[in-house]
């Protein structure tokens, strides 16, 4: 945190967290819950995406890797939060590796790359009883709570701690040397190379913190549902990450927590229906695209200008 | 020794379309050298041959930079040699501001340092200094060529390479420019400079040579070269039938 009104908002995004778990039903806190791990994931990818201009197409893979690592270290005995940090790291290790080729591949070669990496990992999982838990899917031991917390409760909290820290934690990148040097390759990488910027570790830099926060939003996806499928971690997911992050606002930190909310609360609209949530996505995209580049962030930012221009007046 | 030798390279795109042929040349320390010549006659392409920005290339011949071998060298390590490229088109990080813009240049360098260097570089270009928090896509073309060339001096270049930095500017920015080139030549930074305005380059060059099609045509003093009737003619708009 960078000043005493940093303090003030992250205390006052926890007062409001606390108020909600206290007075919300546990539908609620249920969806705020599932808003915040997508949020994380949202964050990893237009990190990626937004600030880096990589175009990644294999989130899939890595929230599948956070999830599956977390599960089997859970089952093994692992306390959660040890099981958390290494599933989050394993998913980093394996993002530095895809990463790789982003030092020679751009644009749609490096999306069929990435891509390449989301299939295999699905079929890792789907091919390999040992990995996945065969039929039966993989069970994640129940969390251990404070007792009289429930499990909703515990879950909400402990999601919207991580959301604030992993917010705090991509703000400072962001705004740091290293997320200048990461917007300034996607810019211009020859004109940052000749500046003496390591083009190799600003790439690799991105991936890696991406897919941190993407495996620590599966692993916390494991916890919550309880049970894994390989057919939770398909090309969709990685569809929906990207989905997020456009009609979020690329580039924009506030602009992946709208997105997360965007994709968390479009299926629940239309949940009867399975032609809803693509059709949406994709009316989402269009406007977005054609209307709003800069997404639900940009609409914001314009609301707050009228509102701030109005009362100045 | 020079502090820039260029021997004999010959750069190709995809190894088929030679772009330069045999071209060797030479820049001192506080030596600044002109290359003119026509569009496509491989000026660009020498200056990015010389910066690391072309892989694998130049496919023959030697680079050497402070004493040190860079033919085929990847940019970064040409850049902390100490050799600063402004391109073309500037390619500004346009979603930075100014002064974010300026942070690049100065990674790893201590804070006094580096304050010390905007100190420097706001001098040569106040206006700069006016429009720190403006987004630099925002910025008119000269000032966008003088956030160009401030970026690369922070890296404290002993030699820089200027592609058409008049390109695109009024005239009285043109000049304006040419003569925070000038104070920046007399600091001491050489300077290889790629200009299609050939009177602006001639008058700050000690010496020049044009290329053609990819070779050393002409070589020799700016003074001279400025008295040659084929330079005249093909590039300063003199002396031509009709001219004036």
């Amino acid at each position: 945190m960078r000043d005493a009104s940093d303090v003030i908002r992250v205390l006052g995004v926890l007062v409001c967290g606390l108020v909600l778990a206290a007075l919300a039903p546990d539908a609620w806190l249920v969806r705020a819950s599932l808003i915040f791990i997508y949020a994380l994931a949202v964050l990893g990818q237009n990190l990626l995406m937004g600030y880096a201009g990589q175009l990644s197409f294999g989130q899939a893979g890595f929230l599948a890797t956070g999830a599956y690592v977390f599960a089997h270290l859970r089952s093994m005995g692992a306390p959660f939060l040890l099981a958390l940090a290494l599933a989050s790291s394993v998913a980093a290790l394996a993002g530095v590796l895809v990463g790789l080729p982003s030092l020679r591949l751009r644009g749609a070669y490096l999306a069929v790359a990435t891509l390449g990496f989301g299939m295999a990992v699905y079929h890792l999982l789907a091919g390999s009883d040992l990995l996945s838990g065969g039929r039966t899917g993989l069970a994640v031991p129940p969390l251990a709570l404070p007792s009289g917390m429930s499990r909703t409760v515990g879950l909400y909290g402990i999601a919207l701690v991580l959301l604030v820290l992993a917010t705090l934690g991509v703000r400072n990148i962001v705004s740091s040397y290293v997320g200048r040097a990461v917007v300034a390759v996607r810019d211009a990488d020859l004109a940052a190379a000749s500046l003496g910027v390591d083009l190799a570790r600003a790439k690799l830099t991105a991936f890696a913190v991406s897919s941190f926060l993407t495996g620590a939003s599966g692993a916390l996806l494991a916890q919550f549902l309880g049970h894994l499928e390989p057919q939770g971690f398909t090309m969709t997911e990685s569809v929906t990450l990207v989905v997020a992050v456009v009609v979020g606002g690329l580039a924009s930190i506030p602009g992946s927590l709208l997105g997360a909310v965007f994709v968390v609360l479009v299926p629940t609209l239309g949940s009867g229906t399975s032609w809803f949530v693509p059709v949406t996505y994709g009316l989402g995209l269009l406007l977005v695209l054609s209307f709003q580049p800069e997404g639900l962030a940009g609409l914001l930012r314009g609301l707050r200008n009228v509102l701030r221009d109005g009362s100045s007046r | 020794m020079a502090l820039l030798e260029v021997t004999g390279i010959e750069t190709a795109y995809r190894d088929r379309l030679v772009a330069l042929h045999e071209v060797s040349l030479g820049v001192d320390e506080g030596e600044v050298l002109a290359v003119l010549g026509p569009n496509g006659a491989g000026k660009t392409t020498l200056l990015r041959s010389i910066a690391g920005l072309l892989r694998n290339q130049p496919r023959k011949g030697a680079i050497a930079f402070a004493g040190q071998d860079v033919t085929r060298a990847g940019a970064e390590r040409v850049a902390r040699l100490g050799c600063g490229y402004v391109p073309q088109d500037r390619a500004l990080f346009r979603e930075l501001s100014v002064a974010e813009n300026l942070e690049v240049a100065l990674w790893r360098r201590p804070r006094r340092e580096a304050a010390a260097d905007l100190h420097a570089v706001f001098r040569l270009f106040p206006v700069l200094e006016e429009r720190g928090s403006q987004q630099a896509d925002t910025l008119s073309g000269g000032e966008q060529q003088m956030l160009a060339l401030a970026r690369a001096l922070l890296r404290r270049p002993r030699l820089l390479l200027l592609d058409e930095p008049s390109l695109g500017l009024a005239p009285q920015v043109a000049r304006a420019v040419f003569e925070v080139l000038r104070e920046i030549a007399g600091q001491g930074t050489a300077i290889l400079l790629v200009e299609q305005n050939a009177g602006m380059a001639l008058g700050l060059a000690r010496r020049a040579l044009v290329l053609e099609a990819g070779r050393v045509v002409l070589e020799g003093s700016a003074h001279d070269l400025r008295r040659d009737d084929g330079v005249k003619r093909a590039y300063l708009g003199l002396g031509a039938p009709g001219g004036p």
